[in-house]
């Protein structure tokens, strides 16, 4: 693939700004989610269903995929156009996300050829949502320690067991799931096996789960003797954790491969500086308040840290002594920068800041106080921010493990 | 026009640069050899300095026509983040900021004139901008001038003038008739002018001078764009400082980092238990971070893009507060040792309080960035 030029580049960013102009979807009656962990209802997920289909269709979606599996074939740096030109124009994110971000990469990287040529285009078009069954009502965020079994009976393995915190858990067609083969093996790692399992058969459950906000937006998963065939392995019997570790690295942005799109609605500074403009304080408008600025200037200056650190990581001269900090870092910084952001948006709104979604008098209808509940899904998801300190201080600090 | 326009300016001399000064710097500025030049009256090692002259490092980013390298301003983090983080201080800051500032205060030929040895390190300046109110406004000086029929009197003070005994020169700032102005003096009319002050920081020379009553010849006056050039001096200052402080942080990341991978209490290396670990993960984002700002501001700056103000204080100000944090986790982490003056970690705390409070603390780049963003009507 020969370099592409800077007027072809021009050229695509054009077309996509064209496209999103013309094609955005028109804003629902209903509530959109901020995030795929937070599609609790049909009319969530039809709609955005819909938009990553459309955007599929037009060929702006999974661009660095091997075309051969429905993708563009192209550089990588026709999709990182799309994804930007996509924030700016504050389109909705892309619903599969679970399938584009990890399942996907995955399944190009470790799944064999018919694998990738069955799951791979309805991944991108949307046609089935993805799902990660990962975690266990008793074991988060030690993963190895899982207990759902799969217990070979000839060519399937029946599965037996909960899995939990199952975002789009509702509308999966399939789920990646580590579950254990080998209760004897000599240590809990070497148990475990990595499935691309189906939802939709029998003895597969769901129940949703009822969130702080008293939304939806995730399910409990049971398995009481679903039987998955053994063509639905990745990497051999035995091989499971090595293979949800690559799994996690595509999840956390720490290995590139992704299909694109945006993951969730992006949240800026400028938003909350919006906001600081128009609720007062004591009856001044609170951007007025010296406190109130030099504490979006941290805010600003960390979300410009982030944006910066993102691209200065994609080229080698300047990525430092740790190239593997800031891509492993990206997922605890942002996280917690939302879940704070979010506070700070609220405390602006002084003895306002105390009605909820459905006030009539509630600032934005309660975003903000939804917001930031619901900025605890990405501090907790994927691994907590405390294991992703972990991570940092360990794999790439080099320091002693607990 | 995000994906059009590259945020980092950054080539392969860059990239040359910057390995030369790092591999240089980590050979001839270990710990002792920082401690022998807190020692040295000068503060810097003459040996290394020559060395650095001849490297062409004084003259980097002078043009070539007045002698120096004619390196974009992108290219002063190569130099002065490996002297961060190996603790080097000497001339250089000083050296680098008033050739800056002629490069605008002085008209051409008064350029031509005192620039070039500046650019070798045959001889060497400093800038005096600072007075005793601590204050960082630095657009109407006490510092007055008034002219006389040979020239000009002074009355007033300096303060925080760096390395005022190792130059020849230094370029003062002073009011002349209400308007700022700039004035080029030889440190031999100095003579007990000149009193040392105890700064922090004990690898730095930074002194104090009393002008009341000097006299000078009417050429001493700089006859370039006074504002401008005071602008401009203080944007390299901020980027030369905010590049040490990410270099300081990533030396004293390393020290810190060493120990807890080596001391250990109750059977366990200490960085094994996460009250520790934690804080070291989050020191490390934020040098990160701020390494990023600190590239983009160099880019914007020397590419003079609109923004260019908005990043360099960005990384002054964020680069300050994590310096400094990083240094105090240090002193805190090491337990006893740390609050030891034989422990290095003492080293890079005193620099990294220096350096937050030199040329703009983060409240004061913070306070202005609010009003670059959010101007109030």
């Amino acid at each position: 693939m020969t370099e592409p030029s800077p007027k072809e580049l021009a050229e695509f960013q054009d077309q996509v700004r064209a496209f999103l102009r013309d094609h955005a979807p028109k804003p629902p009656r209903f509530r959109l989610p901020d995030s795929f962990m937070e599609v609790g209802s049909d009319e969530q997920f039809e709609y955005l269903r819909d938009w990553q289909a459309k955007v599929y269709a037009a060929g702006y979606l999974g661009l660095s995929w091997p075309k051969a599996y429905g993708g563009g074939g192209l550089p990588q740096v026709f999709q990182y156009i799309v994804d930007s030109e996509m924030a700016r124009a504050a389109v909705p994110f892309m619903v599969n996300v679970i399938g584009l971000f990890w399942a996907g990469p995955t399944i190009l990287k470790l799944g064999t050829e018919a694998q990738k040529q069955r799951y791979i285009p309805k991944i991108l078009s949307a046609e089935e949502i993805w799902c990660q069954g990962f975690s266990e009502p008793e074991h988060g965020s030690d993963l190895a320690s899982a207990q759902t079994t799969a217990i070979r009976d000839g060519d399937d393995y029946v599965l037996h067991g909960t899995k939990t915190w199952t975002s789009l858990g509702a509308y999966a067609a399939h789920m990646i799931l580590l579950a254990r083969t080998d209760k004897t093996a000599a240590s809990k790692y070497q148990g475990l096996s990595f499935f691309l399992a189906p939802m939709r058969v029998p003895h597969v459950t769901t129940h949703r789960i009822q969130k702080m906000t008293g939304e939806h937006g995730f399910t409990e998963t049971h398995f009481d003797g679903a039987r998955v065939p053994s063509n639905c392995l990745v990497g051999a019997e035995g091989e499971g954790w090595s293979v949800a570790m690559t799994v996690l690295l595509f999840e956390r942005g720490a290995e590139g491969g992704q299909a694109g799109g945006l993951a969730m609605v992006p949240l800026r500074v400028e938003q909350v500086v919006a906001l600081a403009k128009q609720v007062k304080r004591d009856g001044k408008p609170a951007i007025e308040d010296p406190i109130v600025r030099d504490t979006l200037v941290r805010f600003a200056i960390e979300e410009r840290g982030f944006q910066l650190s993102g691209q200065r990581a994609r080229i080698p001269g300047l990525a430092g002594p740790r190239p593997f900090a800031v891509p492993l870092m990206g997922k605890l910084r942002m996280s917690e920068f939302r879940r704070r952001l979010c506070a700070f948006a609220v405390q602006l709104q002084g003895a306002n800041a105390n009605l909820y979604s459905g006030d009539p008098n509630a600032v934005a209808d309660g975003a903000w106080q939804r917001g930031y509940m619901n900025a605890f899904s990405a501090t907790i998801g994927g691994g907590t921010s405390q294991i992703q300190l972990n991570i940092l201080g360990e794999r790439v600090l080099g320091l002693g493990k607990g | 026009m995000e994906n059009r326009t590259a945020a980092f300016d950054f080539t392969d001399d860059h990239a040359l640069l910057a390995t030369t000064a790092h591999d240089l710097l980590a050979r001839r500025s270990d710990f002792g050899a920082v401690r022998s030049r807190v020692q040295h009256a000068l503060g810097f090692d003459p040996d290394l300095h020559r060395e650095l002259c001849e490297l062409g490092w004084l003259g980097l980013c002078i043009p070539s026509d007045l002698g120096g390298s004619g390196m974009p301003l992108s290219a002063l983090p190569c130099l002065f983040e490996p002297m961060g983080q190996r603790l080097l201080a000497g001339p250089y800051l000083a050296n680098t900021l008033a050739s800056q500032a002629l490069l605008i205060a002085a008209s051409p030929a008064q350029q031509r004139a005192v620039v070039p040895p500046l650019a070798t390190g045959a001889e060497l300046a400093s800038v005096a901008l600072y007075e005793s109110d601590g204050s960082y406004l630095l657009d109407a000086p006490g510092l007055t001038a008034t002219p006389t029929p040979s020239g000009f009197e002074l009355s007033g003070q300096k303060t925080s003038v760096l390395d005022a005994e190792a130059v020849q020169h230094v370029l003062v700032s002073a009011r002349l008739g209400g308007e700022l102005a700039w004035f080029w003096i030889p440190t031999a009319a100095l003579r007990g002018r000149i009193s040392r002050e105890r700064v922090i920081d004990e690898t730095r020379r930074s002194f104090r001078l009393e002008l009341s009553g000097l006299t000078l010849p009417a050429t001493a006056l700089l006859e370039g764009d006074a504002r401008r050039a005071l602008e401009h001096v203080q944007r390299v200052a901020w980027l030369v400082v905010a590049a040490e402080m990410a270099g300081g942080s990533e030396g004293v990341l390393a020290l810190t980092v060493d120990y807890l991978r080596t001391r250990t209490q109750f059977g366990k290396t200490i960085g094994s238990y996460q009250a520790l670990k934690h804080p070291m993960a989050e020191i490390m984002c934020a040098l990160e971070e701020g390494r990023s700002l600190l590239y983009r501001a160099a880019s914007a700056f020397a590419k003079h893009e609109p923004d260019a103000e908005i990043a360099l204080r960005m990384a002054k100000a964020q680069l300050g507060e994590s310096y400094a944090h990083a240094a105090d986790r240090s002193i805190q982490f090491h337990g006893a040792i740390g609050f030891t003056y034989e422990c290095h970690a003492q080293l890079f705390f005193r620099r990294a309080q220096w350096c937050e409070y030199s040329f703009g603390d983060p409240l004061h780049h913070r306070r202005h960035l609010a009003e670059l963003m959010w101007p109030r009507g």
